[in-house]
């Protein structure tokens, strides 16, 4: 059996290697693609708690899978106002979107 | 024992994929990198015998997510796409890495120091029982979760419903 602080060692390095993506990268898809990597990050915390900390219970399964569609739906959102911006601004970098009007 | 080999092998996969995903200048190789990441995910969900978790991270991540993001790329345009602009400025990327580090320091010692995880139960290899978590799901009692059920489905129609309104070309 896996001990538990391997899983969570995981979820923070994946996590902070999301954190360092974020904050490293202007492309405004590569920034949400970022953000992916934290939210599986968390999914995994969520999970591991759950299956090693309270094996009778099932509260992190239910946050890991909510958790997931949330972040489907997030992402179609997301995706729909890149495009949008894309379509206004001609770019979809973050530095070119001074105001949010045109 | 076979447990922690495939851990191991799992965790590689999953920090390799995620360390290259943000360091790619492509964007496309990014999404591409990332895929492995939610695959790899999905087999820790297997590991611990969530089976369902992991099928559903299959299915919505690995199959809906990044077949959105391969679209929105490339109907992002030529130029952005092909990764010739994306130029990565070095203090940023110091900045990034310096948080980052010091962020995880952070967290490891406060889990380390903590002492909840030596409560760690033993569990054994089975799957959790697919008709437990079907009760679970559409029950109506404590613990029972239909009412996140359904706001999660309103919730998706919304996103729908707002994404096609945001990215709808406007009339003139």
């Amino acid at each position: 059996m896996v001990p538990v602080h391997y899983y969570f060692i995981l979820s923070a390095l994946l996590f902070f290697i999301g954190v360092y993506g974020f904050i490293s990268r202007r492309n405004l898809i590569a920034m949400l693609i970022s953000v992916e990597l934290i939210l599986n990050a968390v999914e995994i915390n969520f999970a591991a708690f759950n299956r090693l900390l309270f094996p009778g219970q099932l509260e992190g399964f239910f946050m890991s899978l909510f958790g997931i569609g949330v972040a489907a739906a997030e992402t179609a959102v997301a995706i729909a106002i890149i495009i949008n911006v894309y379509r206004n601004f001609n770019s979809d970098n973050v530095d070119s979107i001074q105001n949010m009007k045109r | 024992m076979a447990n922690l080999v495939m851990f191991i092998i799992l965790a590689v996969v999953i920090l390799g994929s995620a360390v290259l995903c943000v360091t790619t200048k492509r964007i496309m190789r990014a999404a591409t990198f990332l895929l492995f990441v939610l695959f790899g995910v999905a087999g820790l969900y297997f590991l611990l015998d969530y089976t369902y978790l992991g099928a559903a991270q299959i299915a919505v991540y690995a199959g809906g997510v990044t077949m959105l993001y391969v679209f929105a790329i490339q109907m992002v345009g030529k130029r952005s796409l092909q990764g010739l602009v994306e130029r990565v400025k070095l203090s940023r990327v110091a900045f990034g890495a310096i948080l980052s580090l010091v962020g995880f320091l952070t967290v490891v010692l406060v889990l380390l120091k903590n002492q909840f995880m030596y409560a760690a139960c033993q569990v054994a290899d089975v799957e959790v029982p697919m008709k437990e978590i079907g009760m679970a799901l559409v029950g109506g009692d404590k613990y029972q979760y239909v009412l996140p059920f359904e706001f999660i489905s309103v919730f998706l129609l919304a996103c729908i419903i707002g994404g096609l309104a945001i990215a709808r070309k406007e009339e003139k």
